[in-house]
C-alpha cells in the first residue's frame, strides 16, 4: 500500500474561514524555493495575487452521490478539475485545494474516497486550517462553518498571534482544543509555518497513523521546563495545574477511548460500521489503532463521516504495549452509547 | 452474468495480433477519431498524432496546455483546452481557432453538429455556433458534464448536475429540463433520435424516451462509464465500465426498459474503450490489461487484436469505412490494423 501510495499526487486542503490568512499561506507555500511544482485549485479566481504557473478556478460544487448516503457529498467540480489534470501528469508534484470561507472540508476529503478516478491518482495529505487568533473565539460562537474547519483540521495555523496579547492567546488555544484537541497546532504571524510542516503530512495515510494522542503546544509560559505532551484523554479536568483553561464546547466534541484489553473484532466491525451508519452525520473524522484478540498485527482505520478505510498496519512490536485507541471529532456525540458500544466489544 | 471464458491467450481464439501495425506515439493519449484515412492519437496535453495506414506519424500542435474535451465527424475534429481555447483540425492537418474564453475558463465540453455547427462549454455555459450565425449561449444551473448534438435538427443537450438541459439554440425558451439526481456527465443521442443517454459520476448510465421523457435507468457497473458507442444502425449502446462489453438494446420503441443487456467479450480485466464498427455488427473494445478485442455481436465470437499484459487501453476507433482499427494505451503506444 505505500508504494501505491507514494506514486500518487498529494493533496493538500487550505481552509479557514474569511480574512484568516488562506491566501497568505498559499503564497508562502507558492513562493518558498523548494523545487516543486504545484498545482493550484482556488475558488476566487482572478481576485487575488497568486503566482503559480498552474492555477484553476473552481466553482464549489457540492452534490450528492445517488448512493443513497446521506452524507455521501463531494465535490463534483473537483471530479472534473482533477480529470482534466491528470491529463498534465509530470507537470507538478503536488495539488493545492484552497476552499472558500464558508465551505464544509467534508465534501472536499470525501471526493478522494468516493471517485474512484480521483483515488486512483491523488490522496488526501491533510486538512490544513488557517485560524485567526483574534477573530477565531468569535466566530466560532457565531459561524458553524469556522467550527467545523477546525474540528476536520489534521494541521492548524493560528495565524495573526501577534494581535493578540498571552492570555487572548491562550482562550483562543484552550477553545481550539476544546473542539480538536488532535490537530497540530502552530501559531504563527503572517502564517510563517515551516512547509514540512503543513505540506506532506500523511494525515490520511493508514500507515503513517502512529499515534492518536492530543497534541499539545506548551501553553503557559512560565510553564516551558515541563512535558506538556502528557496523555490527555478527555477526562475533563478542568484544571490541569499550568494555568490552561479547560473549555467544553456545546457543539463540537471529541471523544477518545481507548482499552488495554483486546477487542473481538467479530463484535468491534459490526459495531463501528453501524456507529457510523447511524451516527455518521455527527461524526466528522474518526480513527483508531485496535488490538484485535488472536491478533498479532495492529489494526488502523481513518474515517471521514460514514466513510470508513481502514486495514492491518504492522506486526505489534515486541514489548509494545498492545493498546487500543479510537479518536471521535464530532457534533453532539452520544457519548455513553459510543462508550458503552466501545466496551461491549472488549473479550472480557 | 456469464461464465469466465478461457483467456485470449489460449489456442481457442483466433489471433490477428502479427498483422497490427505498431505506432510509437510517444506520448499518453487520451482519445482517438480518423480524418479521413488517417487516424488522429489525440494526446493529453498539447499535441494530436496524425498517423496514416503505413504508421507513418505527423504530430501538429493544437494546444498550449492540455486538452480536455473531443469530437468529431470524421472530416473535422474540435477539442477544447485547459488553454481556454476552442480549436480544429482537419484531414490535411491544418489547424483554426475557432474561438476563446474571455477568462481563459478551461474548455470542459466540445459537440460537433453534421452540419458543421459547434459547441463548447466552460463552467456553467454552453455555447453554439453554427454556420455564420451568431454565437449562442446558455447558462444551466451547474458545470456542464457533457455535450451532444441531436441526429436531427439544431438541437444541443447539455449534461449537468441533476439532469440534462435540452436547447433548440436557434428558438428563444426552448430550453427543456430532463431531471434525473446526480451528476451527468458524457450525453449521447441515439442514432434514430428517440432516446437519450448520459453516463453519470456514478458507475450507472441514465436515459430519457424522448417522446414521453420515461426515465431507463441502466445500472449494475462495477465502475464508471467512460466509453459508449452506438452499434451501426443504433441497435445497441456498447459500454465500458465492466469486465464484460455490455450492451443495452436499443432497437424496440422501449429500448432497455425491462430488459437485460448483452454481456460479450468477458475477461478478468475492465473494459476502458469501446468502438461499434460503421457497418457491420462487430464492435472492438480495449482493456485495462491491455487486451484489444474484436467481438462479432450477434453471437459473441472473439477475436485477439493486441495480447494481455501490456498497458491499459486509453482509446479506439474505426475508419469511416470500417476497413481500420486503431487504439492507443496509456503509456504512448499504439497500433493500427487494416482489415
Amino acid at each position: 500500500m505505500s508504494e501505491a501510495t507514494s506514486s500518487k499526487i498529494p493533496v493538500t486542503v487550505l481552509t479557514g474561514y474569511l480574512g484568516a490568512g488562506k491566501t497568505t499561506l498559499l503564497n508562502r507555500i507558492l513562493s518558498e524555493n523548494h523545487g516543486k511544482k504545484y498545482a493550484v485549485i482556488v475558488n476566487e479566481f482572478g481576485e487575488i495575487g497568486i503566482d503559480n504557473d498552474l492555477i484553476i478556478g473552481a466553482d464549489e460544487e457540492v452534490f450528492e452521490m445517488n448512493n443513497g448516503c446521506i452524507c455521501c457529498t463531494v465535490r463534483g467540480d473537483l471530479v472534473r478539475i482533477m480529470d482534466g489534470l491528470m491529463k498534465r501528469k509530470g507537470k507538478f508534484d503536488a495539488i493545492i485545494v484552497e476552499t472558500t470561507g464558508l465551505a464544509d472540508p467534508a465534501p472536499v476529503a470525501q471526493t478522494f474516497f468516493v471517485d474512484e478516478d480521483v483515488q486512483k491518482n491523488a490522496r488526501l495529505d491533510a486538512v490544513v486550517t488557517v485560524a485567526d487568533a483574534k477573530w477565531l473565539s468569535d466566530r466560532l460562537k457565531d459561524a458553524p462553518e469556522a467550527k467545523n474547519q477546525i474540528a476536520f483540521a489534521d494541521v492548524i495555523v493560528l495565524n495573526k498571534t501577534d494581535l493578540v496579547n498571552k492570555g487572548e492567546l491562550a482562550e483562543v488555544e484552550a477553545r481550539i482544543r476544546a473542539i480538536n484537541p488532535y490537530a497540530k497546532l502552530h501559531r504563527t504571524e503572517r502564517c510563517s509555518v515551516a512547509l514540512a510542516d503543513v505540506l506532506d503530512r500523511g494525515a490520511f495515510d493508514l500507515d503513517r497513523i502512529l499515534e492518536v494522542e492530543p497534541d499539545f503546544l506548551e501553553v503557559d509560559d512560565h510553564d516551558h521546563d515541563h512535558d506538556h505532551h502528557h496523555h490527555h484523554g478527555h477526562d475533563h479536568h478542568h484544571d490541569h495545574g499550568h494555568g490552561l483553561k479547560h473549555y467544553h464546547d456545546e457543539d463540537m466534541q471529541s471523544l477518545s477511548l481507548k482499552s488495554d484489553k483486546p477487542l473481538d473484532p467479530n463484535v468491534f466491525m459490526p459495531w463501528l460500521q453501524n456507529l457510523v451508519q447511524v451516527e455518521g452525520g455527527k461524526i466528522l473524522r474518526s480513527k483508531g489503532i485496535l488490538a484485535f484478540h488472536d491478533d498479532d498485527d495492529r489494526y488502523v482505520f481513518q474515517g471521514v463521516h460514514m466513510m470508513l478505510e481502514g486495514d492491518h498496519q504492522r506486526k505489534w512490536k515486541e514489548g509494545e504495549k498492545r493498546e487500543s485507541r479510537l479518536v471521535f471529532i464530532g457534533r453532539e456525540l452520544p457519548e455513553e452509547a459510543i462508550r458503552k458500544g466501545f466496551e461491549s466489544c472488549i473479550v472480557s | 452474468m456469464k461464465e469466465f471464458t478461457p483467456a485470449p491467450d489460449s489456442a481457442s481464439i483466433v489471433s490477428v495480433t502479427d498483422r497490427v501495425k505498431p505506432v510509437a506515439l510517444g506520448m499518453a493519449v487520451t482519445s482517438l477519431h480518423f480524418l479521413g484515412p488517417r487516424a488522429a492519437f489525440v494526446g493529453g496535453e498539447e499535441n494530436v498524432a496524425l498517423v496514416d495506414a503505413k504508421g507513418e506519424i505527423t504530430n501538429v500542435a493544437v494546444h498550449s496546455g492540455g486538452i480536455l474535451s473531443t469530437a468529431s465527424d470524421g472530416k473535422r475534429l474540435i477539442m477544447g483546452g485547459d488553454d481556454g481555447k476552442v480549436v480544429s483540425l482537419d484531414a490535411k492537418g491544418e489547424v483554426t481557432l475557432l474561438a476563446t474564453d474571455p477568462k481563459r475558463r478551461w474548455i470542459d465540453a466540445v459537440a460537433l453538429h453534421a452540419d458543421g455547427a459547434f459547441a463548447w462549454s466552460a463552467g456553467k455555459i454552453a455555447t453554439v455556433k453554427s454556420g455564420k450565425s451568431e454565437e449562442k449561449s446558455l447558462e444551466v444551473p451547474s458545470t456542464v458534464g457533457g455535450l451532444a448534438f441531436a441526429p436531427k435538427g439544431l438541437r444541443l443537450a447539455i449534461a449537468h448536475y441533476n439532469g440534462v438541459t435540452l436547447w433548440f439554440p436557434n428558438m428563444e425558451g426552448s430550453a427543456e429540463f430532463l431531471p434525473w439526481a446526480g451528476s451527468h456527465h458524457a450525453v449521447t443521442f441515439s442514432p434514430d433520435n428517440k432516446f437519450l443517454v448520459t453516463a453519470m459520476h456514478e458507475p450507472a448510465l441514465h436515459g430519457w424516451r424522448l417522446a414521453d421523457n420515461r426515465h431507463m435507468r441502466m445500472t449494475g457497473y462495477p465502475g464508471r462509464v467512460r466509453s459508449m458507442s452506438w452499434s451501426a444502425g443504433g441497435k445497441g449502446l456498447a459500454t465500458s465500465g465492466a469486465d464484460t462489453v455490455i450492451i443495452w438494446p436499443f432497437g424496440s420503441k422501449d429500448g432497455p426498459m425491462g430488459k437485460e443487456p448483452a454481456m460479450l467479450a468477458p475477461l478478468q480485466a475492465r473494459v476502458a474503450a469501446v468502438a461499434c464498427h460503421p457497418k457491420n455488427d462487430i464492435l472492438a473494445a480495449g482493456y485495462s490489461d491491455g487486451t484489444v478485442l474484436m467481438v462479432r455481436l450477434e453471437d459473441g465470437a472473439e477475436i485477439l487484436v493486441r495480447r494481455n499484459g501490456t498497458p491499459p487501453v486509453a482509446a479506439i476507433g474505426w475508419n469511416a469505412k470500417g476497413t481500420l482499427l486503431a487504439f492507443a494505451d496509456e503509456n504512448g503506444d499504439g497500433g493500427l490494423l487494416e482489415l
